[in-house]
Formats: structure tokens, C-alpha cells, sequence
């Protein structure tokens, strides 16, 4: 398989620098690298860094966080060319040396330095169907939804996506055909197919379908590799492709036993 | 790559698959039994079963490839649209013309 970015080291160390140790940090900014240097911290994170920057050297440079605590999404970066979120990527875990190289992530358009604008990512999410359709009328009762069904253990699997992007710039597929949706909007998909109280699921699966579509999925899994919530978009587009084949194949046999008069037989 | 694409594309690696392996067994055992290219054409000739087995492969190569190239030059290249569609046609009716063509005339020589 070609992975598109250097395999995880496995001596990579989470042990902190020596006291006095000094980071040098390379920013993506204006089409070069600009490069500060920060003092190493105890359980500094990638983050920490940036802020710093930003605090002390230079506040004109640009980036975007909210939570800090991996829940919000909005922190990711390429950390030394891997697409990471920065407020629980440990410097100690992933310096070079002494090195650190910051870029905005990959396969999205700059606003400005390590600021990507996400609207092309939502665009695709809502593109994928990737919102709850409860149907014209509202249900008379609750559903009831086992848990240990099929169906619910399969939107379990995909349902703590924090929409941080970056198993999109992870996606190999996304850089070579920019109107594939990608590994995120396809995930969301997946787990409202298994929605059973979800009353839209032929326009779905029509719209996860053809060649901005699961079935354009190389399955390189660059996306399951690097999503911080270690879910599995590969899989659940692996489950559209197999729910989108199902209902192709169904409308092929209804066509063929209707005729070409397009009506059923009574 | 639409579902019915898809479902042509793995369909046919399956067949693909079989007659892979198949063919190249087929090979091996020829040539380790030490045929000659006579005696392989006076077995394949006339013989109904050995145009069917690579009357099928053919079809399956020529459904199979044309899809798989589709997907590989509308990520590398611009092309796209009706044109590329009718070209992966053309591809798809050459392989099989050329493949089936092949088959023929090892089963008449
Ligand atoms: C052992 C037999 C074969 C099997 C099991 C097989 C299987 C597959 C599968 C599963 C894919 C989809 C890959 C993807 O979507 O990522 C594929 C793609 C492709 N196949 Fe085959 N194949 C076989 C033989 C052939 C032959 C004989 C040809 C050429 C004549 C061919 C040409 C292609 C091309 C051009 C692609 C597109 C590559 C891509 O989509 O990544 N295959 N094949
Ligand atoms: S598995 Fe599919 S969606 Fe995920 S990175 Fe690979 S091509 Fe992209
Ligand atoms: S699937 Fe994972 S990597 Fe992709 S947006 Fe959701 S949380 Fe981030
Ligand atoms: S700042 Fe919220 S996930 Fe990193």
C-alpha cells in the first residue's frame, strides 16, 4: 500500500525534553516557511506551541482552536506533513530532533496561514445527506432501537466524529478528485443509513453514489490511520458501497420484471 | 463510478481471478509436460470448452478494464464527460475484438 506520509515511528517518545531544551518551529506563511523558536514545556502540546508563538513572537500569525480538549475539531494541522489535531498531539511525541513543521491542512483552501477555510468539507457533508430526515409526517411513537443491533452498533462506530478534517487530508482520493466527498461526509452518511427511524434513505444512498462517491474509495486507508477518534471511514464507506450495490441491483430487478412500459403488473 | 459500474468491476475480478489462475495452471502443466505448440493447438482445436473458457475471460477483461482505467485517468488527468466515456467504450470494444479474435483463431488453426 502507498502511504502517502511517512509511517509512524515506532520509537516515537512522549518523554519530555531536558529542561533549557529549545524547539525550533517551521510555519507555513505566504507561500514560505517563517521559523520562531519556543522553550520545551512539560506536556506541551502542538497546540501550546502555537499559541505561544502567537502570544509572545508574533500576533499577526493566524491559526484557529476552540476546546482544547479534542472535542470542538477546529485545531487541525499538518504536524511535520501528518494531518493531526494539535491540542492533543504531544510535542514530545511527534518533534523531529528539535523540529517541528507546521502547515495548514492539506486539501482545503488557506484563509490564512495554519487557518484553512472548512466550508468546502460542510458543503460536502450536507452534499452527502449528512443530516437526519425524519420524513413528512412525524413518527406517532419512539422507535425502539436495540442496542446490540446491527444497525446501531454500526452507527456506534461512527458516530463521535468531531468533524475536524482530518481524515480528509489524509485522503489521497480528495487531493486527486476534489469533488469526492471524502472519508468524513461518507462516515456521517453511513451512520444515518443505519438509522432506522431515517425516512430519506434512497435520495442518500443516490446521493453517496457515482464518481464523487463511495465507490470512488481506493480503500488506501489514510483516513482510518489518522482519525484522532480512531473511527473507521474506510469501513463505513466499504458499508455504502455494499448498501448503494444492494439498492442499484434492486431497482435493476424491479425494472426488469416491470418491462420497459415501466409499469407494474397488477 | 456509479453502483452498476462498481458491481461490473468486482463481478468480473472475480471471474478475472478464476481465469487467472486457470490460465496460468493450464501454462505451468503445458509446459512442464513438455507440449509442443502443435500438440497444444491439436487439443485446443475445435475444442468448444477451451473458446468458452477464454471467450468468458475476454468479455470479463474487456468489462473490467476500461472501468478501472476510467477511474485511474479522471484522478490523473482532467478528462472527463461523454468523450471519456465513449473512449473507455472504444477501449473496452478493442479488447475484446483483439481478445476474442485470438481466442478464434487458436480454436480454428
Ligand atoms: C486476478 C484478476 C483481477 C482481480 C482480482 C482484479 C481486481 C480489481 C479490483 C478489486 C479493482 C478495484 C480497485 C479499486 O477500486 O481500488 C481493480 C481495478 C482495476 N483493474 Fe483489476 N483485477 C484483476 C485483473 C485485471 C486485469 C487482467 C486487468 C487489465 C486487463 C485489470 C485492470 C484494472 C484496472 C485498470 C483497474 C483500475 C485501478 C484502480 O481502480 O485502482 N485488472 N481490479
Ligand atoms: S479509505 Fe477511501 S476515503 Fe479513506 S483515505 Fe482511502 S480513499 Fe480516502
Ligand atoms: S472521521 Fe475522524 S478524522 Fe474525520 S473528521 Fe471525523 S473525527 Fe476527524
Ligand atoms: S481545539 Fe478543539 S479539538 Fe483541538
Amino acid at each position: 500500500m502507498n502511504a502517502p506520509f511517512p509511517a509512524p515511528s515506532p520509537t516515537e517518545s512522549t518523554v519530555d525534553a531536558a529542561p533549557g531544551a529549545m524547539l525550533t518551529v517551521r510555519i507555513r506563511r505566504d507561500g514560505g516557511f517563517q521559523a520562531f523558536t519556543v522553550a520545551r514545556r512539560p506536556a506541551q502540546t502542538v497546540l501550546d506551541v502555537v499559541t505561544e508563538i502567537q502570544r509572545e513572537q508574533d500576533p499577526t500569525l493566524a491559526y484557529r482552536f476552540a476546546c482544547r480538549v479534542g472535542m470542538c475539531g477546529s485545531c487541525a494541522m499538518m504536524v511535520n506533513g501528518r494531518p493531526r489535531w494539535t491540542c492533543r498531539t504531544r510535542v514530545a511525541a511527534v518533534a523531529e530532533g528539535d523540529g517541528l513543521t507546521l502547515e495548514p491542512l492539506r486539501n482545503l483552501p488557506v484563509v490564512k496561514d495554519l487557518a484553512v477555510d472548512m466550508e468546502p468539507f460542510f458543503a460536502k457533508w450536507t452534499a452527502a445527506h449528512g443530516a437526519f430526515e425524519p420524513g413528512a409526517v412525524p413518527a406517532d411513537d419512539f422507535a425502539v432501537v436495540a442496542p446490540e443491533s446491527p444497525e446501531r452498533r454500526a452507527v456506534d462506530a461512527g458516530i463521535e466524529c468531531i468533524n475536524c478534517g482530518v481524515c480528509y487530508a489524509a485522503c489521497d482520493v480528495v487531493a486527486w478528485n476534489p469533488d469526492y466527498l471524502g472519508p468524513a461526509a461518507l462516515n456521517r452518511a453511513w451512520t444515518l443509513v443505519n438509522d432506522v427511524r431515517d425516512r430519506g434513505q434512497d435520495a442518500r444512498l443516490a446521493a453517496v453514489s457515482g464518481d464523487a462517491g463511495c465507490q470512488s474509495c481506493h480503500t488506501h486507508m489514510s483516513c482510518t490511520e489518522h482519525c484522532p477518534k480512531a473511527l473507521a471511514p474506510t469501513f463505513a464507506i466499504a458499508g455504502l458501497k455494499r448498501a448503494t450495490a444492494r439498492a442499484a441491483l434492486k431497482r435493476f430487478g424491479a425494472q426488469a420484471f416491470r418491462g420497459p412500459s415501466g409499469r407494474r403488473p397488477s | 463510478m456509479s453502483p452498476m459500474l462498481y458491481l461490473a468491476q468486482r463481478g468480473t475480478a472475480v471471474i478475472l481471478a478464476m481465469a487467472v489462475a486457470v490460465h496460468l495452471g493450464t501454462i505451468l502443466y503445458a509446459v512442464r509436460g513438455g507440449l509442443t505448440a502443435g500438440e497444444i493447438l491439436g487439443r485446443t482445436q475445435g475444442n468448444g470448452a477451451f473458446l468458452a473458457f477464454y471467450g468468458i475471460f475476454v468479455v470479463a477483461a474487456a468489462i473490467h478494464a476500461p472501468i478501472g482505467l476510467r477511474s485511474i485517468l479522471r484522478e490523473w488527468t482532467p478528462w472527463r464527460g461523454r468523450s471519456l466515456d465513449g473512449a473507455m467504450l472504444a477501449v473496452s470494444a478493442l479488447l475484446a475484438v483483439l481478445g476474442l479474435r485470438a481466442a478464434l483463431a487458436v480454436y480454428l488453426a
